[in-house]
């Protein structure tokens, strides 16, 4: 292992996040910190889990889309930052792409995404 | 004036912070960093110190360097490099210089040697614009245009930018902040880019146009358990050093 593999390796252990197994295709709910003024709190953000980035690496991120009053929002949220509070999922979805960005020039009935019934959890 | 240090750069990462924020570093290492000699007024005219780094192949050490080292009682370097100090900021010769020699939220002056880019066009080498892509240009969409006026001066100036090398040569990034410290592996985390490759040896001087802050280690941080030893034995081993 090089330096650098070892030193962002020991960082993500220090962070101690409890990151679910997740993937494109998944719709998540993400908690978020949100600091107003002095005051901070958590706020959810849920939808699709469209693009993983960099694998899960100190670098790695994800993107979550969700349709808000009719108008598609993107988050792209790097998977170890401190603002995370926690990553749930909230529906296994069953796809066959990576990156999931036809999602975006889709709307309604066919951007819907089939419910991964056999979901089965990576072996550790 | 303190002495600065020579490191190799290992690479970039980022460091999640606590208050959410994610820095992007460079990790630069100190590999075997000691003092090899000093330069005093008496002798040379001017103070400095002068320091060695990482670790060359003593049969691949020139036979001057060899003797060189053998005087300081020092493995051979791969890399040296002097650093001006004040008469009061020499270090002991042997000593050897610990990555605490810099404080967090320091700035610092990074120089080390740009990577190469070969021959470069004008676009790339000095952010010219180019040519357009329609309205008749052919073949020229990447060139730089004309280089001057008419028969009047009838002469390109001198100093036109034009394609030409690029990289590779020295550069200094001034006032980079250090962001974290590790004396255990000797690793400086300093935010943002660093000239050079990975691998490459770079220098790390206090920041020239930034006041100094408190508290920095003068005049230098050195490792204890590396600190120049009775100098009777020195000599012993420089004279061994000096025929091998």
């Amino acid at each position: 292992m090089d330096l650098i593999a070892q030193i962002e390796a020991e960082q993500i252990a220090a962070l101690g996040k409890d990151i679910p197994d997740f993937k494109a295709g998944d719709t998540i709910r993400v908690g978020y910190k949100v600091t107003e003024g002095s005051r901070s709190r958590v706020q959810n953000y849920e939808g699709v889990c469209i693009s993983r980035k960099n694998g899960e690496g100190i670098a790695g991120s994800f993107t979550v889309r969700k349709i808000s009053f009719g108008e598609g929002v993107e988050r792209v949220f790097p998977l170890h930052s401190t603002n995370i509070e926690s990553i749930e999922v909230v529906r296994r979805g069953r796809v066959r792409r990576a990156k999931l960005y036809y999602l975006r020039s889709r709307r309604g009935k066919s951007a819907r995404i089939a419910e991964d019934a056999h979901y089965k959890p990576k072996k550790a | 004036m303190r002495s600065g240090i020579i490191a190799k750069k290992v690479g970039m990462t980022r460091l999640f912070m606590e208050d959410g924020r994610q820095i992007p570093v460079t990790v630069l290492q100190l590999d075997n960093l000691q003092v090899v000699a000093q330069r005093t007024i008496e002798k040379d005219g001017y103070t400095a110190v002068q320091l060695g780094a990482g670790e060359a192949k003593a049969k691949r050490t020139s036979k001057a360097m060899r003797g060189h080292f053998a005087a300081a009682n020092v493995a051979p370097k791969r890399k040296i490099a002097e650093f001006r100090v004040s008469e009061d900021g020499l270090i002991d010769v042997g000593a050897e210089i610990s990555a605490e020699h810099f404080l967090e939220g320091q700035k610092v002056d990074v120089a080390g040697t740009s990577i190469g880019k070969g021959f470069a066009g004008a676009m790339k080498r000095h952010n010219f614009g180019g040519l357009r892509a329609s309205h008749g240009v052919s073949i020229s969409h990447r060139s730089h245009g004309s280089t001057g006026q008419c028969q009047d001066p009838g002469k390109v100036f001198k100093g036109k930018k034009m394609a030409g090398h690029m990289g590779a040569v020295r550069v200094t990034t001034q006032n980079l902040e250090v962001v974290k410290t590790d004396a255990d592996r000797g690793l400086v985390f300093i935010k943002g880019a660093v000239p050079g490759s990975k691998g490459g040896w770079v220098t790390v001087k206090d920041a020239v146009k930034k006041k100094a802050p408190e508290g920095l280690p003068f005049p230098a941080a050195v490792k204890s358990t590396a600190a120049p030893a009775a100098e009777a034995p020195a000599e012993e081993v420089a004279a061994e050093g000096g025929e091998a």
